[in-house]
């Protein structure tokens, strides 16, 4: 079939099925709301609770889910063509371990509020996870002129390990609470209450997102390899630098939203591309709206399964994901 | 000067904290020619093979093609004139054998621009000229080693180049692949004038091939002539550190390498 119209058709049906999602999602909850009612335009707002339960107490939530699962899929996808490794996760170069750093230290000296009205812990871990890129990507371009990806790999896991163990050890001199509050933020939670905190993390994923629409055919010939780019006439060491930056900007800025939500950036372009094939032009959209209605979807089951109780979201993406994941390893070979 | 061709001259090359691999080398052929660069492993075969694709640098001399110096063309310009096949390629995705045929039409593409029809069919001609057509929808990995071979040849070719660079292109095939890989170039280069060369270790592939020959040893020029010139037992007990016999063969007209012994190196041995 025609190249553009399968780029064309992928949007279309990704999107559309993103969308379904993100408006099917604010209409489950504790409490029940009628969909027509919410969009009743003969109703003033003030005094149409569906609209404001809908708009107001859960829309935020859903959305911030959308962003957080858009993000860490399309990031996968990204760091798995640039080190040319399937198994590769938004969390591999260390991205998440500096955030959880960043994050941990905040609550637990307990910084009272934030800067200019945001709160500190968001912006505690997105510090930490910039602090982490810029010792991963400082690291790897030490060596040569390019950026080796074997050290990127191997330092963005002795970082995970690292912070991890520094993690651990702020722990163990801490008290009981603050150990409860930084173990549930390494949950991950999306428990977001107002648009503030999106408009705060947008700006940075934006930024990447439109880094990403310049990359796809150059990953397509990257994930052959470094020399079969080349000879093609891709700038690969400036086309490896834009991909690990900007998917790092991204994850970064989608864990200091809610928090390192695991499985995602590999489940869902794992998924995609048994759908799809491999074309990144396909995978890299297709992935972006597959990670949102994926998180919004496992969103909704962590507030509605065991309610009023809330899982973390973090451990249904595991729940799920993980024997999918399994599930989908076996069907394939 | 700018005859038109591809050429090194007077070429270094190291790898940093090593010895140089590429030890001032002058050599090149002409637009049309169809030569190869031959020499025992560690000969700097590649890394010649890679400067002249202008995939590295030379750290003092200079790649020219048709009379200018590689460096002040940009990459884009580059691949659209000249590809390059690496020696082997395994992928991390499942691409299909089309999709790998149609990345080579990358050098001709805008930033944002998706192939049409026009390329789609540039990229199947290529996998026709390479008998690889029937393979279009097939996942790469699938494919045995000389089917993949011939496939990244078919890549190159959507490049549309003027010049064909090939690194070892027979390492991991058998017989019957190799001899459909020589027959493929050689049609190649008589039919479409496409300037061919390769990188090889095996004496008979480059006696079936080449018009003409690089020796390189130890990242300098043995020796370079026509493949008869250059195929010869003096030469190639230099180059090899083997004694061979050396005859035509009757029934192809090529030249037939038979390696005798190994020559003993008495200075090692004391």
């Amino acid at each position: 079939m025609n190249i553009a119209r399968r780029i064309a058709v992928t949007w279309l049906v990704f999107g559309v099925a993103a969308l379904l999602v993100c408006v099917a999602a604010p209409l489950v909850g504790s409490t029940s709301i009628d969909f027509w009612r919410v969009f009743d335009s003969s109703v003033p707002f003030a005094d149409n609770t569906d609209a404001q339960i809908f708009f107001v107490a859960r829309l935020p939530r859903v959305l911030a889910g959308a962003l957080v699962g858009s993000t860490l899929a399309a990031s996968g996808v990204v760091l798995q063509a640039l080190l040319r490794n399937p198994l590769a996760t938004p969390f591999t170069l260390g991205v998440s371990a500096g955030a959880a750093l960043g994050a941990m230290l905040a609550l637990t000296l307990d910084v009272p509020s934030g800067i200019a009205g945001f709160s500190a812990v968001p912006i505690a871990s997105f510090a930490g996870s910039l602090g982490a890129v810029g010792i991963v990507y400082g690291l790897a371009r030490a060596r040569r002129r390019g950026l080796s990806t074997n050290v990127l790999l191997l330092a963005g896991v002795t970082l995970n390990s690292f912070f991890s163990a520094l993690i651990l050890f702020v722990q163990f001199l801490s008290d009981f609470t603050q150990t409860f509050r930084t173990v549930r933020w390494l949950m991950g939670d999306l428990d977001v209450s107002s648009y503030a905190p999106l408009l705060a993390a947008a700006p940075p994923i934006a930024l990447s997102f439109a880094a990403f629409a310049v990359l796809p055919r150059r990953m397509n010939l990257l994930s052959v390899s470094d020399e079969s780019a080349a000879s093609r006439g891709v700038d690969v060491h400036r086309t490896q630098r834009l991909a690990f930056l900007s998917a790092s900007l991204a994850t970064g800025a989608a864990v200091s939203l809610g928090g390192p939500i695991g499985f995602i950036g590999i489940v869902v372009p794992h998924l995609i591309r048994l759908m799809v094939g491999a074309d990144h032009r396909l995978v890299l959209p297709a992935s972006a709206f597959g990670g949102a209605a994926f998180l919004v979807a496992c969103d909704t089951i962590s507030r509605t399964a065991l309610a009023p109780l809330e899982v973390p979201v973090g451990v249904v993406t595991a729940i799920i994901g993980g024997p999918f994941f399994l599930w989908l390893l076996i069907r394939n070979r | 000067m700018s005859e038109p061709g591809l050429g090194a001259e007077d070429a270094f090359f190291s790898f940093p904290g090593n010895p140089l691999v590429v030890n001032g080398v002058s050599a090149r052929v002409p637009r049309g020619g169809l030569a190869g660069i031959l020499g025992p492993n560690g000969s700097g075969k590649t890394t010649l093979l890679r400067l002249l694709g202008g995939l590295l640098r030379p750290s003092s001399g200079r790649i020219v093609l048709d009379g200018v110096d590689l460096q002040a063309i940009p990459r884009a310009q580059i691949a659209r004139r000249i590809a390059v096949v690496p020696q082997e390629t395994q992928l991390a995705f499942e691409y299909t054998v089309l999709e790998m045929a149609t990345m080579g039409r990358y050098p001709h593409l805008g930033a944002f621009e998706v192939e049409g029809p026009d390329d789609l069919e540039i990229a199947r001609d290529a996998l026709r000229a390479t008998g690889t057509d029937h393979l279009a929808l097939r996942p790469f990995n699938t494919l045995s080693g000389g089917e993949k071979q011939r496939v990244v040849i078919a890549a190159a070719l959507a490049q549309k180049p003027d010049i064909l660079l090939l690194d070892e292109p027979t390492a991991s095939l058998d017989l019957a692949y190799q001899l459909e890989v020589r027959s493929i170039l050689q049609t190649l280069n008589r039919e479409q004038n496409l300037t061919i060369v390769v990188s090889t270790h095996d004496l008979n592939f480059a006696a079936g091939l080449c018009r003409d020959l690089v020796l390189l040893h130890q990242g300098r020029v043995l020796a370079a002539g026509t493949t008869e010139a250059m195929l010869e037992p003096a030469l190639i007990r230099k180059l090899y550190k083997v004694d061979v016999d050396i005859a035509a063969n009757p029934r192809t007209g090529h030249i037939t390498v038979v390696p005798l012994s190994r020559v003993s190196e008495p200075s090692h041995h004391p």
